[in-house]
């Protein structure tokens, strides 16, 4: 067991943790954040994508005890204190960006790495920076458009799908 | 997961030391072996990881060559290999940005994927890959499919690539994996042209030195009208036929020498 220590949605946080222990299983157990998701636990789908020290990972494939001293933003700590959404999390509600959910935590924590390095992106730029997060409900093209809305451009005339 | 040790040493030395336990085995970017034992393909009972070691991360110039720290993510490399600029175009199409974020330049040249993209671009660059004990050249170090010349314990902590005149790296996505399913880096040296090419062999990567010799002639693409590659050990599964895949060998060499000239 070792001691890690991190500082998670702006909170300290520490545990003691096995050599083994998961980023995304120190996350979801041990600090009950399960917004963070599971789907293929293979690093394929995105959907565990956290930050860390700024950086889009997938948190699947990143042991507990690297990120130990490690700045991590999980989509728990995306909207404000008093529950207003983040822009982008707005924009996906705003836009259907979202059917059954599953994939969003990872979509809107890749989508904020991606507006972050890329403040105006084409749409190009947003499918291809999305090649990691699948998603097996939606079709992609209201994700796309709510990355665009959260970017602040004018989507009204991109149709509905 | 299966239980093992976790230890995350400061500098080379000390890496070294911990994997002298034979039951021990190197950790970097974890993108490829922290699937492989949760599938329990590989069962170390200890993990040592390369990632907080200073002196085996980052990206700088020696003279002509462009040297990369073996724990060196490849986002870093897209950001910062500006010197060579398909090696960083390379890099940058590697996976998606989270697992670009997170693997390294060591992690990928130390597994020797047949489909992976770094192999290419060090054996088409006639590069240097240094260890904890020795400097290997490029065309020793790739030994076929996941082989490599890495000793138990030996660990990859930079990589040497001299800087050509002109290059290009033609990546076939494989659209499930964003793996090469054939992948061509063209490299144009003072003394000749190298063409490696990687997703297509059951050896893994390989240099196709007819190409080389009409290209050091003549570095255009229509140098390369006539020559093809046999089918013959090429990979066949659901992706691609044998012959597709030799079949795209030429295409991709093409493409590569045409944005590269
Ligand atoms: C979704 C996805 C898409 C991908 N797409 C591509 C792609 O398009 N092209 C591509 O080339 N790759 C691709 N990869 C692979 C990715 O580049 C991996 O990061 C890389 O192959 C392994 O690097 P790593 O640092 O993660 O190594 P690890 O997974 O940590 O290690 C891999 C192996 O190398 C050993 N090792 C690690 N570092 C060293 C070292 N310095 N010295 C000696 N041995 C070492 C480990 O013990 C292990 O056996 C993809 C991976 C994923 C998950
Ligand atoms: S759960 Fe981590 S990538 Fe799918
Ligand atoms: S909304 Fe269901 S997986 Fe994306």
């Amino acid at each position: 067991m070792a001691k890690v220590t991190m500082t998670v949605n702006g909170r300290k946080v520490s545990g003691e943790v096995p050599g083994n222990r998961l980023l995304v299983e120190f996350l979801r157990e041990d600090q009950r954040l399960t917004g963070t998701h599971v789907g293929c636990d293979t690093s394929q789908c995105g959907a565990c994508v956290v930050h860390v020290n700024g950086k889009a990972v997938k948190s699947c494939t990143m042991m507990a005890s690297e990120a130990d001293g490690a700045d991590i933003t999980t989509i728990e700590g995306m909207a404000e204190a008093d529950g207003t959404m983040h822009p982008i999390q707005q924009a996906f509600q705003d836009n259907h960006g979202l059917q059954c959910g599953f994939c969003t935590p990872g979509m809107v924590m890749s989508a904020a790495a991606l507006l972050k390095d890329n403040p105006n992106p084409t749409e190009a730029d947003v499918r291809h920076y999305l090649e990691g997060n699948i998603c097996r409900c939606t079709g992609y093209h209201n994700i796309v458009k709510a990355i665009l809305a959260a970017a602040g451009q004018d989507v009204s005339k991109i149709a509905a799908e | 997961m299966y239980a093992f040790d976790f230890e995350q040493p400061k500098t080379i030395a000390e890496a070294v030391a911990a994997l002298a336990d034979d039951e021990a085995q190197p950790l970097s970017g974890g993108q490829t072996l922290i699937p492989t034992l949760k599938q329990r393909l590989a069962m170390p009972s200890k993990l040592v990881s390369l990632t907080a070691i200073p002196e085996m991360k980052g990206v700088c110039m020696n003279g002509n060559t462009l040297c990369i720290g073996g724990a060196t993510p490849h986002a870093v490399v897209a950001a910062e290999a500006s010197a060579y600029p398909a090696l960083a175009a390379l890099a940058s199409n590697i996976g998606d940005p989270a697992v670009r974020n997170r693997g390294t330049i060591g992690g990928s040249i130390a597994n020797n994927d047949p489909a992976a993209c770094y192999p290419s671009a060090a054996l088409a660059s006639g590069a240097t890959i240094v260890t904890n004990s020795r400097e290997i050249a490029a065309d020793d170090y790739f030994q076929g499919l996941f082989q490599t010349a890495l000793e138990e314990g030996e660990i990859v902590t930079e990589v040497r690539f001299p800087v050509p005149q002109a290059a290009n790296y033609q990546k076939f996505v494989q659209p499930a994996s964003r793996f090469a399913l054939v992948g061509v880096f063209v490299a144009k040296y003072a003394d000749g042209v190298r063409v490696a090419v990687t997703g297509a062999s059951n050896d893994g990567v390989f240099r196709w030195t007819e190409a080389e010799a009409a290209l050091s002639a003549n570095f255009s693409p229509s140098a390369l009208d006539g020559l093809s590659v046999s089918a013959d050990g090429m990979i066949g599964d659901l992706h691609g036929t044998p012959e597709y895949r030799a079949h795209l060998i030429g295409v991709m060499t093409k493409r590569a020498v045409a944005a590269a000239s």
